[in-house]
């Protein structure tokens, strides 16, 4: 383990990667939504409030953030807010399902500076992915890069949550990226959101994480938002990245409402370190809350002590614990030594948390199901 | 730019060198963090001596004088060497022209 590690898990001024939701609808109904988006909180952040969001990240020296949702592109001062950011040197990543990007949109984003786009999907047929995300929307995804692409947007990401059925198409995943000459970006499916139910029928098998670990590994230039860490206790060598929970560190979330988290991956009562709506606001959050101090202090390996993988994997996912109902202190539900599986066989639905903020529309939202 | 040409491209302390103007150091209780608008590059500067000397090195006609000038021990000089080498391949510093000698230009 690196000083560094050491350093960044004491906490930092200010977080490296935020990630910011802009608000709560969304045109989709993915089955893993890690915010369970679809319906607008009518206590979204208004326009004048997530600007003094942005002059504090700009006063912390956050240099970019990144903007999601639901679907960010909903907001109607979507645009007004990037222009913001960027104009004060808060540089914007947005993940978005492409829905609002046509023609003129996509000339107007590839005008805009220290502007990136993601966009999501996740499977690299519309058959794999459309199960997961609703009918229609690989076309929607796929329509979009077409403008992007026409605009001369340049390089742009293509964001893929890698589940059981998609992970048979990585090397299709990467000639899709190539053909728009964008970046590939493959992150690890949470049971966060919707995503608790959906989880044990899509994360990925023993054998799949073991093909996408070396895959991985053949392409360091596969960006993974350092999100397969826990992979790492499957051979000697390391995935490129900081190979630590950053929760709470160099992480966090503010949700549509100013509530921040300590990442994207826990949106629950149990790791919310405040609003920024608070006095104080997000600084004082950040620096200051209970929680985020709490997660700065050393943390106990607890039943992976004895494991002579932990510095490799760190335990993994606070988040895939908390959701599946396991302690915090024991092995990632998908610990490659399979101290996970074993664990999670002995824990019933009822100990899984119960979820503490849902958005989505009142229609039931089902894998592979047809869906409006 | 038309100086740009001549100047050199790979480091050595002997040149001028300093940060990129599209560069911003962020304080950290490790030293800094760097980020570098232009190619969105992300470095961890580890070593508070090493930021201070980052932010007087355009000052000074050459890295080596700038070095003299910021109190870093002589045995740590290798090892800060190394690392503004790295930041200069990644394009965080960038060779400047040769400083006026005597005194203020004109």
């Amino acid at each position: 383990m690196t000083a560094l590690t050491e350093e960044l898990k004491a906490g930092l001024d200010a977080p490296i990667c935020l990630t910011w939701e802009l608000t709560y609808a969304c045109n989709l109904a993915c089955v893993h939504c890690l915010s369970s988006s679809g319906r607008r909180d009518p206590n979204e952040l208004s326009t004048e409030e997530a600007k003094a969001v942005i002059d504090e990240m700009r006063s912390l020296q956050v240099f970019y953030v990144n903007i999601g949702g639901g679907e960010p592109m909903i907001r109607p001062d979507f645009f007004e807010l990037v222009e913001y950011a960027t104009s004060n040197g808060v540089g914007v990543k947005f993940s978005t399902n492409g829905s609002r990007i046509d023609e003129e949109r996509a000339k107007q984003l590839a005008g805009m500076d220290y502007l990136d786009i993601q966009i999501s999907i996740d499977g690299a047929t519309a058959q794999t992915n459309d199960r997961v995300r609703g009918e229609g929307s690989f076309d929607t995804a796929i329509a979009a890069m077409d403008h992007l692409q026409a605009a001369n947007f340049g390089p742009f990401k293509i964001s893929v949550v890698i589940t059981r059925e998609n992970v048979s198409q990585l090397d299709e995943f990467e000639s899709l990226a190539s053909k728009y000459g964008a970046e590939l970006r493959l992150t690890r499916l949470r049971p966060a959101g919707r995503g608790a139910d959906t989880w044990h029928e899509l994360h990925p098998l023993h054998e799949q994480q073991v093909e996408l670990y070396h895959w991985l590994l053949a392409r360091p230039q596969v960006l993974t938002g350092d999100s397969f860490f826990h992979l790492n206790a499957l051979g000697d060598e390391n995935l490129p990245g900081l190979n630590l929970c950053g929760a709470g560190r160099v992480v966090c979330l503010i949700d549509p409402v100013g509530d921040v988290y300590a990442c994207p991956f826990v949106l629950h009562d149990e790791f919310k370190a405040g609003n920024v709506r608070d006095t104080g606001g997000f600084s004082s959050v950040w620096k200051e809350s209970e929680l985020f101090t709490e997660l700065r202090e050393p943390q106990s390996a607890g039943a992976c002590a004895s494991c002579g993988q932990f510095d490799a994997c760190q335990g993994g996912c606070m988040a895939a614990k908390f959701f599946t109902g396991m302690p915090l202190d024991g092995p990632d539900p998908e610990c490659v030594s399979g101290h996970g599986s074993e664990a999670l066989s002995n824990i019933g639905v009822e100990m899984r948390p119960t979820p503490t903020a849902d958005h989505s529309k009142p229609t039931p939202v089902k894998l592979g199901a047809t869906r409006v | 730019m038309s100086d740009t040409a001549a100047l050199p491209s790979s480091f050595d302390p002997n040149d001028r060198w300093g940060l990129h103007p599209r560069v911003a150091l962020r304080p950290e209780p490790f030293g800094a963090l760097a980020y570098h608008y232009d190619n969105r590059r992300l470095n961890f500067v580890r070593s508070p001596a090493l930021v201070a000397l980052l932010k007087i090195l355009a000052d000074h006609e050459s890295v080596s004088v700038a070095f003299d000038h910021s109190g870093v021990a002589d045995a740590r000089r290798p090892a800060f060497e190394r690392a503004l080498s790295a930041l200069a391949a990644s394009d965080f510093l960038q060779p400047l022209p040769e400083l006026e000698r005597n005194g203020s230009p004109g």
